[in-house]
């Protein structure tokens, strides 16, 4: 993985058993308890998919064209992300700030497509109640997104610290966490769009 | 921040008062704290059981109505599985393994204190239903769709629903702490191969808990959604299939079993080698049958649905599963038989309790192979004979194996003895009555007696076996309350243990009772599975005691308490309305923000 590879060791108050650090293994724990939260949220929505009568169906709401947009944008976040990291951990305060901006920026881009999104599925008709595909949509969505806005006031966190001088090269494992969590979110998304948006 | 920097510099002072008790992040301290709570819901949990079985103990009685009736049987579920084993388990992981693998605390002390808060407070919360409309009475798997609000229009729903996610939360952060401790806070020299059965148990509970919570995290979200915000999720009418509910919960619950029982498992595994003079048998086969019971855990959910009707290909597929499983689990009593076999085998009460393990798990489980059987599983579901089921395993297999570990362990985390003769009395009494409890319940069930009705007509054969069962669960409640008196006293005036007191062999046992805050004074280095049964023992033993420069342990916080005050007044918000939730919010976000900015040396 890029990010790994380009990681220093983190430094430690205690050696640990495998010389792997504890603070990133909890992270990976979270995220595989994380593929479980997602996969029992997008399996219903596979489950429910085409039995509902009444509409709207996928197809009269999903505006494909456009949410590819936000994907792309949410994908290119990953890189300004691991330009961030980079940046961190050559000690480039300028590049941690920029990148680390960048990539918040292309969240909150990312977040004010899906609110847009969910404002026009709302005026055509589909809301959490109207049927299974709005429930099962906007629930599995809306935790994306949720997760995405946590994302972000998580980066503008990191932001402020960089800030404030608070960000030097020892904390460069602050980042790389945040960036494990950012590229879990999108790769989220990349399940969702082909699942529910490509493969209607 | 104040440091407490033991070693050459300083020795740690005895810290004690309330404020202490909060703010602290000792492991040891944390054990404590969830052992009593866990144990007080264990007394609630109890004294519901008991008002079930008077109402029970005689036909159409009277004692308390069908709804009362219906909040009892879901709370006592409810409570035992989430209040008091799940968290007397946690107990015996947060005092006992970072002991066991040599290591000075957690990996994330801060986080374990977190968990307790979120747990305690989820944990009144939950009960505070009893007072604001009525607790939760749909049966502690609450299935859809009893659970809508056109059903079920109270709080009661609302109440177990967010409590439970509240619960869920205490136990994901304790769970992704003792992994993370497990693997990479090990003594050097201790292998996995070489890490204590009880660790081993641990770590496959702890992996169960982070995958199988998410899981019904979504479910209760999908019900919460369905009730607050009338989304069809559970809905028939909106097109929706009621059984999700069931999977998802299963797919769950299933999983929830093994951790309720892994970690009672793991306890023995300590206790009888111990007390046979021997190694455990095929140590090995044990780990490897507890990581296999780990996997086949996911795939055995349907078979708590088999009345379902899911199909013949589904249920036979689940009833293979099922008996497969089986497996593994009786490849460990065979090992624990094989334990004792030759052994030079002492009766301590620790001992008794894990023998009466062995007994009663073995009946639960063979009781529960025959549901394995999905046409002898249609006879018997949703009558007495399930019920007598999941009381031989939970009682019997997980609650006895506390006993034990309650028992073994209580000298190193005191210093004291409970007392022996007590602690006989105490298991006697609990092994009688036991199954003076549950047995009659097998033939109440086979009878047809379904659970979860709050009266029966007379003359149906039902009468004596009721009255037994009852007469039963009032000698437990008894045998409980011998436990209180013995436990009580011993923290008072025990008989003092020395720092090895049943000549154990694992590092536990190296280092002074109560272990000094920072456990270990220099860190041993460990060559085998029970370093105090072999000649570096007493090298390691000497080493663990022996002051070599300065021991940084990490300093004291409030922040994780407030934190969990936040979260649980966040999610409470749910029930109470905004005024709660909004402050709990702030409480939340104050707290985690100063937690992740305090300054830890």
């Amino acid at each position: 993985m890029a990010v790994a590879a380009l990681s220093h060791p983190a430094p430690e108050a205690h050696p640990t058993s495998t010389g792997l650090n504890s603070r990133k293994m909890l992270f990976w724990a979270f995220l595989g308890s994380e593929c479980m939260f997602f996969g029992s949220l997008i399996s219903t929505y596979l489950i429910y998919r085409g039995r509902d009568s009444a509409g709207p169906h996928p197809h009269e709401v999903l505006n494909i064209p456009f949410t590819s947009f936000s994907a792309f944008v949410l994908l290119m976040s990953s890189l300004t992300m691991v330009l961030a990291l980079a940046a961190v951990q050559h000690g480039n305060l300028r590049g941690t700030k920029i990148w680390l901006a960048a990539t918040a920026l292309l969240g909150m881009t990312f977040i004010a497509g899906q609110c847009y999104e969910f404002t026009h599925f709302f005026y055509d008709g589909l809301k959490l109640q109207s049927n299974l595909f709005g429930c099962t949509f906007f629930v599995l969505t809306g935790f994306h997104g949720t997760h995405v806005t946590v994302g972000v006031i998580w980066l503008w966190s990191l932001f402020m610290m960089a800030v404030r001088g608070k960000l030097p090269v020892e904390r460069a494992l602050d980042v790389e966490i945040a960036g494990l969590y950012w590229h879990f979110v999108d790769v989220v998304w990349i399940a969702i769009f082909t699942l529910v948006y490509l493969i209607q | 921040m104040a440091t407490t920097v033991a070693g050459v510099h300083a020795v740690p002072k005895s810290e004690s008062g309330l404020w202490s008790w909060i703010t602290t992040v000792d492991h040891k301290r944390i054990g404590v704290l969830y052992g009593v709570t866990a144990f007080v819901f264990f007394l609630i949990g109890g004294f519901e059981a008991l008002l079930i079985r008077i109402q029970l103990a005689r036909p159409e009685n009277t004692f308390v109505g069908p709804d009362l009736y219906n909040q009892l049987f879901t709370m006592h579920g409810t409570t035992m599985i989430f209040l008091a084993v799940m968290p007397l388990s946690a107990s015996f992981f947060n005092f006992m393994i970072p002991l066991m693998i040599g290591a000075r605390d957690v990996a994330f002390p801060r986080l374990n204190a977190f968990s307790y808060w979120v747990f305690v407070t989820g944990g009144i919360f939950l009960n505070l239903s009893f007072f604001l409309g009525g607790a939760p009475n749909v049966g502690w798997f609450a299935y859809s769709n009893l659970t809508s609000s056109q059903y079920s229009p109270g709080h009661g729903v609302d109440f177990w629903a967010v409590g439970l996610q509240i619960l869920g939360i205490a136990s994901l952060a304790a769970a992704f702490n003792f992994i993370v401790t497990i693997i990479n806070l090990r003594a050097p020299g201790m292998k996995l191969m070489r890490m204590p059965p009880f660790v081993w148990m641990t770590l496959v509970t702890s992996f169960l808990i982070i995958l199988a919570f998410p899981v019904i995290t979504v479910a209760l979200v999908f019900l919460l959604f369905d009730r607050f915000v009338g989304t069809h999720f559970f809905v028939p009418s909106g097109g929706a299939d009621p059984l999700l509910w069931q999977h998802l919960f299963w797919l769950f619950g299933h999983p929830e079993v093994y951790i309720l029982i892994l970690p009672a498992m793991g306890i023995v595994s300590e206790v009888l080698p111990t007390f046979s003079r021997k190694p455990l048998f095929g140590y090995p086969v044990v780990v490897y049958s507890g990581i296999f019971i780990g996997f086949m855990g996911w795939g055995v959910w349907s078979h708590h649905m088999f009345s379902v009707g899911l199909g013949p290909l589904a249920d036979s597929f689940f009833a293979l599963t099922t008996m497969l499983i089986a497996i593994p689990t009786g490849v460990k009593i065979f090992n624990w038989l094989a334990t004792l076999w030759g052994g030079k085998i002492e009766l301590k009460t620790a001992m008794l309790f894990a023998l009466g393990f062995i007994a009663l798990f073995t009946m639960g489980g063979l009781s529960g192979f025959m549901h394995a059987s999905p046409p002898a599983d249609l006879q018997q579901t949703d009558t007495y004979f399930v019920v007598a089921h999941i009381h031989y395993v939970l009682f019997g297999g997980a609650i006895m194996g506390v006993f034990a570990g309650i028992y073994y362990w209580f000298p190193k985390m005191t210093g004291k003895f409970l007392n022996e003769t007590l602690g006989k009395i105490h298991f006697w009494a609990t092994m009688i009555s036991m199954n003076l409890t549950f047995f009659p319940m097998h033939f109440v069930g086979l009878l047809g007696m379904p659970r979860r009705v709050y009266t029966y007509p007379p003359n149906m054969g039902f009468d004596t076996m009721n009255l037994l069962s009852t007469i039963g669960a009032l000698l437990l409640g008894a045998s409980v309350l011998v436990f209180v008196v013995n436990f009580v006293n011993s923290i008072r005036n025990g008989k003092p243990a020395g720092s090895d007191p049943w000549g154990g062999g694992s590092l536990e046992w190296a280092i002074p009772s109560p272990p000094p805050s920072y456990n270990f004074a220099t860190i041993p280095t460990v060559r085998s599975l029970d370093p105090l049964w072999h000649k570096e023992g007493r090298e390691a033993a000497l080493a663990a005691n022996q002051v070599r420069g300065p021991i940084h342990m990490p300093p004291s916080s409030y922040w994780p308490a407030v934190s969990a005050l936040g979260v649980t007044l966040l999610l409470s918000g749910m029930v109470f309305g905004w005024f709660v939730g909004i402050p709990g919010l702030i409480l939340m976000l104050l707290g985690l923000y100063s937690w992740a900015f305090e300054p830890v040396t």
